[in-house]
């Protein structure tokens, strides 16, 4: 499991892989994470250009703080290969896998990424990796797929292939995603890594993505994939701690500091000892709320 | 690397440069088409030379029409036509990415 | 000769023209003699006529003055049928002084220049071929730019000295009385256009309506018309404005609407009864939208929306956002319909609008514009004229006459293709930056640093990033590179007027 303790990953933004004006573009909209596509969104003639594009992008372009992701083709395509190698020496954060049905591809992943990091003498270990699961055996196989590598940062559902998959298609409700949504979740869970839900593509229907966007903030999800930069605020908005959760993390991480100044490995507040599970939902919730420009450096509420 | 056929690479969308590259017998000739010709005209065919010769391509005649194309991207669509053009897509000149 | 700007005028042409260099934003309080028109005295009984050509000789001179007006905007008819009657009648040395000139006119001004018909121009603006002709020293004289409120202050000067107004309307009665608001061609506001009925020695109405005398309500009146002039058509309604307008979904332009909106709504002058102008073009539409929700959200109404008007602005009208709606010209049929129903919609004429010269314009009372800029530079000069190529293809429009406001915000991106927006020098200044205050783009804003209050109101919005605007100058060439220097010859084929008629800038022949 890679560090994933500090990174929020409420929004995943898609970007073609071979479109000069989008790849540029991408670190203005203040994403958590920017994944170039090389794979659905590329033509098969175009996948030589679009990997080239997206290296010299990388070499070049300031996307901020944001983590760099870069869909691949998959293993059985004969276009993998140099996708990872060239995103290897590129430099990118994430390698993401689509496609995946078992822990072997990941450690087949795992072992091209070491080589080309050995190739391109990159630092081993420093390129992470992630797994989009689209099939029923994906799903199946999702527990061990998360916990295959150290590499691993986070897994993805992918509904579209996997709804053809199941022999349905989406809806509205997303009924027929529920079982998928569990599983990848709690796989992502019990690995340790973050786990990311499917993209909503009907840009027209507002109610519909905060519908579903509320579901799985619900459930756990770390965030979305994303298709357009109209939905990274949406997202936001949703995953936008309240005041009262704001004022309550922020009096666990008061009662951290006091025990830290007293020596004490006991944290308590209100005269009652504070567990674990507490602290670490306190600091997601501060890290949201920094990131939702609800609170100051010091973790003071912003009254809007 | 040698050019062995014609090849296109790039689009004629928003800030893209569409790049063809065909066979020729003496230096690199380039035939520029762009909106930005009076300010960057000059670095445009600077990146497309430079980027040719790095690849080890002596010579070649090179269309280029210019839509606004950052230089990464000239760069990267210069090397995806030589390649193709010299049929080596499949095995890219790693060292010159 | 150097104006306070820092442009280098030439002298020869300044003197020419009698011209003064720019010095101050500032107006004062001088004493100004308007001018009136000459009156050919009747009683209006046959002032209806069918044919241009018999109007043309009985109102036209060699060396005369005509304008028209632009409110058709690329649906207009009605130029091209005035200016063939009048190049085919072998007229010489013209002026030219519409309120501005769309793209339709293009060809056909072009034309007269080449017979000799037209030899002076004046206006807000020229795009297209006609630009690239002037800009390639097609025209002798120097075309004079000025914006909407400078207009209205030359001709109540008589700086332009109108002899010939031809003026299209959707509708007029036998006398002349007229609306823009009725009829096929409607376009809403005839703002400019009034100036021109006010001033001109001749005022010749062209329309395809004629309608039962009396026709109210008449923004152009019997008193001032001495033609009305029977046509097919004054112009092509699907052309005159958008029909439905259309939010913008281009994600860049989103995102620069929303902090525009963030700057005003934190701004000392958003509150109840404040007052805007946002413009047309796709992001004033969005910043137009996000306003009226941070006017729900925080129980503020605006006491009037001004300017150029667009439907999202009289639905706020309508939704009882904003108490008034002061219309100089309108931008969709939406709004040029409303204007028809809502007494709250008032038309005002340019000098109302925006003259400066004036006993109180409406822009004097602007708290807070939006505007827009092909480039901005590091002293926030700014440029709606001049492309980057240094051909003219912009308008003035009311830019320098809005940007008088309180709060001047400039809203454009950093780089649009591989044209850097924020520059070091602005290829030609029309606005000067002691009149802008805040400048927006997709990666941040920068704010004028005369301005210490804003610079306190604004300096730490949550996730709005301040630069200093050259800071924004340097993330714009580290992203696009040093492009090299434009050419231009000695000659000036254009002179920028400032509001007050001093001369900020001139535009020199591109060399080619």
């Amino acid at each position: 499991m890679a560090d994933n303790e500090e990174r929020l990953r409420r929004t995943m933004m898609f970007v073609p892989g071979n479109n000069p004006a989008m790849v540029k573009d991408a670190g203005i909209y203040g994403a958590d994470s920017i994944m170039f596509d090389l794979e659905d969104s590329v033509s098969m003639a175009e996948k030589d250009a679009a990997r080239i594009l997206v290296y010299e992008a990388l070499q070049t372009q300031d996307y901020g703080d944001a983590e760099l992701v870069v869909r691949v083709n998959g293993q059985d395509t004969q276009y993998y290969a140099n996708d990872v190698k060239a995103m290897v020496k590129a430099g990118i954060d994430v390698i993401r896998l689509p496609k995946a049905e078992s822990a072997d591809m990941v450690k087949q992943l795992e072992a091209d990424i070491l080589a080309a990091e050995k190739e391109f003498g990159r630092q081993e270990g420093s390129t992470h990796l992630m797994a989009a699961i689209e099939s029923a055996k994906g799903v199946l196989n999702a527990p061990q797929i998360a916990a295959a590598s150290d590499r691993m940062i986070g897994i993805a559902l992918s509904a579209e292939d996997y709804t053809t998959d199941m022999k349905t298609h989406r809806y509205p409700d997303g009924v027929e995603l529920e079982f998928a949504r569990n599983m990848v979740l709690h796989a992502a869970r019990a690995a340790g890594v973050a786990a990311f839900d499917t993209v909503f593509t009907n840009m027209d229907d507002t109610e519909g993505f905060y519908r579903e966007t509320e579901y799985i903030h619900q459930l756990g999800f770390d965030g979305k994939s994303l298709v357009n930069p109209r939905q990274i605020a949406m997202v936001n908005k949703v995953y936008e701690p309240s005041k009262k959760e704001v004022a309550n993390a922020k009096n666990v991480i008061n009662a951290i500091e006091e025990a830290r100044l007293k020596g004490s490995g006991v944290i308590s507040m209100n005269g009652q000892m504070v567990d674990r599970p507490v602290v670490l939902r306190a600091q997601r919730v501060m890290r949201l709320a920094k990131a939702s420009n609800l609170v100051d450096e010091e973790g003071n509420y912003l009254e809007k | 690397m040698e050019i062995k056929d014609t090849a296109v690479a790039g689009t004629l969308e928003s800030s893209d440069i569409q790049i063809m590259i065909s066979k020729a017998t003496d230096g690199i000739q380039i035939e520029l088409k762009s909106d930005v010709e009076k300010q960057f005209g000059d670095q445009i065919r600077h990146v497309i030379t430079a980027t040719l010769n790095a690849l080890g391509v002596q010579a070649a005649k090179v269309k280029a029409v210019d839509k606004g194309a950052l230089d990464c991207v000239i760069k990267a669509r210069t090397i995806a036509a030589a390649q193709r053009a010299s049929e080596t897509t499949a095995t890219p000149a790693w060292e010159v990415l | 000769m150097k104006n306070n700007v820092d442009r280098d005028l030439p002298e020869d042409v300044m003197a020419d023209l009698n011209y003064q260099p720019f010095k101050t934003t500032e107006i004062g309080h001088p004493e100004i003699q308007r001018v009136a028109p000459k009156v050919h005295v009747s009683t209006g009984d046959d002032k209806v006529v069918t044919d241009i050509k018999q109007v043309v000789k009985d109102t036209l001179q060699d060396g005369m003055t005509i304008s028209f007006h632009h409110h058709f905007r690329n649906g207009d008819f009605v130029f091209n049928k005035v200016m063939r009657e009048i190049i085919d009648g072998g007229y010489k040395d013209l002026t030219l002084a519409p309120s501005s000139l769309t793209g339709v006119m293009n060809d056909m001004v072009i034309e007269a220049i080449k017979a000799g018909t037209i030899t002076h121009i004046t206006s807000s603006g020229m795009r297209g071929s006609l630009g690239d002709f002037v800009s390639h020293g097609g025209l002798k004289n120097p075309v004079i730019f000025r914006s909407h409120g400078n207009r209205a202050r030359a001709i109540e000067h008589g700086d332009i000295k109108i002899d010939v107004a031809f003026l299209g309307v959707p509708n007029a009665d036998a006398l002349g009385n007229a609306n823009g608001m009725e009829g096929d061609a409607v376009f809403g506001s005839l703002g400019y256009a009034l100036m021109d009925a006010q001033y001109a020695n001749k005022v010749v109405l062209l329309t395809d309506n004629i309608v039962s005398y009396p026709n109210t309500p008449a923004s152009i009146k019997q008193t001032q018309v001495d033609y009305v002039v029977k046509v097919d058509k004054v112009g092509d309604p699907d052309k005159i404005g958008s029909g439905a307008t259309r939010f913008t979904k281009d994600p860049k332009e989103l995102k620069i609407a929303s902090t525009v909106n963030d700057v005003i709504v934190n701004s000392p002058y958003f509150k109840d009864g404040f007052s805007f102008q946002t413009g047309s073009g796709g992001a004033a539409l969005a910043v137009t939208r996000y306003l009226r929700q941070a006017m729900i959200d925080n129980h503020i109404k605006a006491s009037f929306a001004l300017g150029g008007i667009t439907k999202p602005t009289t639905d706020l009208l309508n939704e009882g956002l904003v108490d008034k709606v002061m219309d100089v010209q309108d931008f969709d049929k939406g709004a040029a319909e409303s204007m028809h129903t809502n007494k709250n919609q008032q038309e005002i004429d340019a000098s109302w609008y925006a003259d400066p010269d004036n006993k109180g314009a409406m822009v004097d009372q602007l708290d807070v514009v939006i505007l827009s800029a092909l480039e901005i530079d590091t002293k926030f000069n700014v440029n709606v004229m001049s492309g980057s190529d240094g051909v003219i293809r912009g308008a003035i429009g009311g830019h320098q006459d809005a940007a008088t406001a309180k709060l001047t915000i400039i809203s454009a991106p950093l780089v649009r293709g591989r044209i850097a927006t924020v520059v070091p020098d602005v290829t030609t200044i029309v606005t000067p930056g002691d009149s802008v205050d805040v400048l927006v783009t997709e990666y941040g804003i920068a704010i004028n640093p005369k301005r210490k209050d804003l610079q306190e109101a604004l300096g730490n919005l949550p996730g709005v990033p301040v630069y200093t605007i050259s800071e924004l100058q340097q993330l714009a060439e580290k992203k696009v590179g040093q492009p090299k220097p434009l050419e231009f010859t000695d000659r000036t084929v254009a002179m920028i007027e400032y509001r007050d008629g001093s001369i900020i800038d001139t535009i020199k022949e591109v060399k080619d």
